[in-house]
């Protein structure tokens, strides 16, 4: 079994969102977690954001480097997991459950077809090693 | 798995922050096997160390260990090193991995004299054993009195059955010991150790928690604090240049600086909001770009973000406002005292 969840769509840049009536919830992949180790600050937009698919959506820094965060998919910022700020280590525990960033509604839901599935996303980390 | 000049070493085995965690409460253990070694042998082994070194070599008794700079003639870096006198016709450098082919030939082009320069490193592989615990692990493995190794000093003796050279010596801020072994022995010693600190808590530790220890303890890194740029009076080294030692490569040019006064100097600072500044980050005084961050990072045995920094020198006092251009923002930072962390003694 693959330890990316099959219901969500990926990112090269090692983004996952998982969409709902609409509304899109993005986090980071457990291989970026990995990639970063310890996580200790996360730096999100504010509700009401607009952001485009590619753009930077915020950033990720571990104790050894910081990273930028890209929105997998395009539209408005309508809720930000505000649990992080205090707890930023919570994405090194849970990076696709409870530490999700953002949700996002879309403005072009076409584009979660271009996004890598499961299995194609688990080929391209493991090609990238 | 990071490639750090020509090896591969691992930035972290479990986590930078238990591991770091682990050296200032327990032990940790270091593969430090890229460090380079070089030998200076013959009966003007200690004319040659102290025109090529800032610090007194003939000041060091057998046995003793000192921290020193190797300086190009306009006084910058070529490297900083640990000089052991073994005997008075033998000194033992241990220097930097991606300075040593440099550093060799540096020496050996100033050897006026008849001394043998050897660039060793392929018989040495390197431990560091780390932290409170580091006495009590390494104990259970030899017969040689640790606790009789001062700070700065070495034995040669047995540890599990090897004969290695055992140095109190570190880059964490913590007490602890290195130890240069045998290459082929090395594998083995890691697993005694390992074993002799499993009830301490021993714990593997990566380049990450070295870095971040050793920014608490602001011990320079070369090619961050100090560089062929710098001078040790700019890095706040001043301690180890031995002006009245005679003459040594670089002297002159210290003498100018000395006379003229420095122009920046090595400040270390903390953040005041959550940002976290990083190497070669731009430092801002009144608005304008003044000076850079050489090192910074989350520290974890403050739970502050800290750093180090070029000023101007007469803006470098502690308490000075400064900002940091963190990702085309400016972000508040004051300078504080250093070192960030001081073990209790």
């Amino acid at each position: 079994m693959s330890m990316y969840p099959e219901q969500l769509r990926y990112t090269k840049e090692h983004e996952w969102v998982s969409l709902e009536g609409g509304v899109g919830t993005v986090g980071i992949t457990d291989h970026a977690q990995q990639e970063l180790g310890d996580i200790v600050f996360v730096e999100l937009p504010k509700p009401g954001t607009l952001v485009g698919q590619g753009k930077t959506l915020g950033s990720v820094e571990s104790v050894k480097a910081v990273s930028d965060i890209y929105a997998p998919v395009s539209g408005e910022v309508v809720e930000v997991n505000e649990a992080l700020a205090e707890a930023p280590e919570k994405i090194n525990e849970d990076p696709h459950g409870e530490a999700w960033l953002v949700r996002i509604r879309l403005t072009a839901p076409a584009e979660m077809d271009g996004l890598l599935s499961a299995a194609d996303y688990e080929a391209y980390v493991a090609a990238e090693k | 798995m990071v490639d750090f000049g020509g090896w591969d070493m691992p930035v972290q085995y479990t986590g930078i922050i238990a591991e770091h965690n682990a050296v200032r409460r327990a032990a940790g253990l270091f593969d430090v096997s890229h460090m380079g070694e070089i030998e200076i042998r013959g009966p003007e082994a200690q004319v040659l160390a102290d025109f090529v070194t800032t610090n007194s070599v003939a000041k060091l008794k057998c046995g003793q260990i000192q921290y020193s700079g190797v300086l190009y003639e306009h006084g910058g870096f070529v490297d900083d090193v640990l000089v052991h006198k073994v005997s008075d016709t033998h000194l033992f450098l241990c220097v930097n991995a991606s300075n040593q082919e440099k550093d060799f030939e540096h020496i050996r082009a100033a050897n006026r004299w008849n001394a043998e320069v050897e660039l060793a490193s392929e018989r040495y592989a390197q431990l560091a054993i780390q932290g409170p615990h580091a006495v009590a692990t390494l104990q259970k493995l030899t017969p040689v009195d640790l606790s009789a190794i001062r700070y700065y000093w070495f034995v040669d003796g047995e540890v599990a059955g090897t004969e290695v050279r055992i140095t109190r010596t570190g880059y964490t801020g913590e007490d602890g010991f290195e130890i240069y072994i045998a290459p082929s022995e090395a594998p083995r010693m890691w697993e005694q150790v390992m074993a002799a600190g499993a009830g301490f808590g021993i714990q593997p530790c990566g380049l990450g928690a070295r870095n971040t220890l050793r920014i608490e303890a602001k011990m320079a890194l070369y090619g961050h604090e100090i560089h062929a740029s710098i001078t040790p009076f700019e890095a706040d080294l001043d301690w180890i240049v031995k002006m009245d030692k005679g003459d040594f490569l670089g002297r002159a040019a210290l003498e100018r600086q000395r006379a003229n006064g420095v122009s920046r100097t090595l400040a270390g600072f903390e953040m005041k909001g959550r940002g976290i500044a990083r190497d070669g980050y731009e430092v801002f005084l009144d608005g304008s770009p003044a000076g850079w961050v050489t090192s910074g990072g989350p520290s974890p045995t403050l739970n502050k973000n800290i750093g180090l920094c070029y000023l101007p020198a007469g803006r470098a006092a502690i308490g000075e406002r400064i900002d940091v251009l963190i990702r085309g923002q400016l972000a508040e930072a004051v300078t504080v005292p250093t070192p960030f962390y001081k073990r209790a003694k």
